[in-house]
């Protein structure tokens, strides 16, 4: 279990362009594929990740490796998930540097970064209605809403600061829930 | 001879302590981060730049667009970077280090604590609102995101297909990243036969707005 949690997040970790948000979508396919976690569990996760400090990335690999198989979970899905990255940082230092302005590369930037903003904009609405497959209009799902819009103005608006706004929420969460 | 040995053993002692600078310098950065890698850019610039002068603005510049475009998290790629550029593989097992560490032992403790109360009414209630919060995060990332990458029709075409490929097929969605590795390439080949005029990258006019300052940190 321990050697398939860092087999997975060493997969994603190479392939995670877009850093920690993009790869939700990855890592909700393997947790819920792979039979890891529940629905409303990996849900938790990605909250608890998102609520921490630190790399979005890193701490859901954490997260699910923790639930999955405590500590040396922990443990090996962090691992898997920096290790990629170690190794690519070293190459591209002593290789890519200089292919950087090639049209190849220009070109295929072009076409990753819009994949990337359709990843990043499935995960949130991925996580804003799956729990509610049946029905989605419920009081539950109208508070999270409001959370959002709430939550969004903040950040755009008044560009207060993301804990603010986790804290902020969990108070609201409280009072509506 | 002894004078070399000297050297060696100073620069061995440099060395160390700028491994064990890295290391500390990251520690630091990452508990008090909220909001993802994305927010952790101004800190490790006024540490590494700003404070010790270690890169120009420049140097720090560059590596930033990679470590955003490579992939893995942003701010653990800017640590690799940083390390590496500074003191090889062991500065970048050392800013690595610093940066997981101290955050891999706060979200464990969290986990912890959360399982010991996950059945309480207030904590799931809180936890809600949170997952409220967290959502609004991501759309903004990708909101910024798709400031940088969507400037024509092609880009926005790609975003909204991929987007509604994921929602209705269950499809795996890191087939969608190694689709996202060609299908530039195809595209632009493409144009080019065709003979239509190409841009790779968004045209960038106004630099006073203070997001755009960053563009590439979202690739």
């Amino acid at each position: 279990m321990i050697w398939d949690l860092f087999l997975i997040f060493f997969k994603i970790g190479l392939l995670s362009f877009g850093g920690g948000y993009a790869i939700i979508p990855m890592i909700e396919h393997e947790a819920l594929n792979g039979r890891w976690l529940l629905e409303r569990e990996f849900q938790e996760v990605i909250s608890i990740a998102g609520m921490s400090p630190g790399p979005v990335a890193t701490n859901s690999a954490t997260l699910i490796g923790y639930r999955v198989a405590g500590f040396g979970g922990a443990v090996s899905a962090t691992f898997g998930m920096i290790l990629p990255s170690l190794i690519i940082i070293i190459v591209i230092s002593i290789f890519f540097y200089r292919v950087r302005d090639s049209l190849w590369m220009k070109s295929t930037f072009y076409g990753l970064r819009p994949v990337i903003t359709g990843l990043i904009a499935f995960a949130a609405i991925r996580l804003g209605f799956m729990g509610s497959k049946q029905d989605i209009l419920t009081w539950e799902s109208l508070g999270i809403l409001i959370i959002i819009f709430a939550a969004l103005y903040g950040l755009m608006k008044f560009k207060l600061h993301p804990l603010t706004i986790i804290v902020g929420s969990g108070i609201l969460g409280i009072a509506f829930f | 001879m002894r004078t070399t040995m000297k050297a060696n053993k100073k620069n061995t002692e440099l060395k160390a302590g700028l491994l064990f600078q890295l290391l500390w310098i990251f520690v630091r950065i990452g508990p008090v981060t909220f909001g993802g890698g994305y927010a952790m850019i101004p800190m490790i610039e006024r540490e590494i730049s700003i404070k010790r002068k270690w890169l120009d603005e420049e140097q720090m510049d560059e590596i930033l667009s990679l470590a955003g475009a490579a992939p893995g998290g942003v701010g653990v790629n800017a640590a690799a970077f940083i390390g590496y550029r500074l003191a090889g593989i062991r500065g970048a097992i050392a800013a690595i280090a610093g940066i997981t560490i101290p955050t891999f032992i706060i979200v464990c403790f969290l986990s912890a604590v959360y399982s010991q109360w996950a059945d309480q009414p207030k904590v799931i209630a809180a936890l809600k609102g949170i997952h409220g919060a967290v959502i609004a995060l991501i759309l903004v990332a990708a909101y910024r995101m798709a400031r940088n990458a969507i400037f024509d029709k092609t880009t926005a075409a790609i975003a909204m297909v991929i987007m509604v490929v994921l929602l209705v097929s269950g499809i795996n969605p890191i087939y969608m990243i190694v689709i996202g590795l060609f299908i530039g390439f195809i595209l632009i080949k493409t144009k080019q036969l065709l003979g239509i005029e190409i841009r790779t990258e968004k045209e960038r006019l106004d630099y006073s707005d203070e997001d755009s300052n960053y563009p590439e940190y979202y690739i």
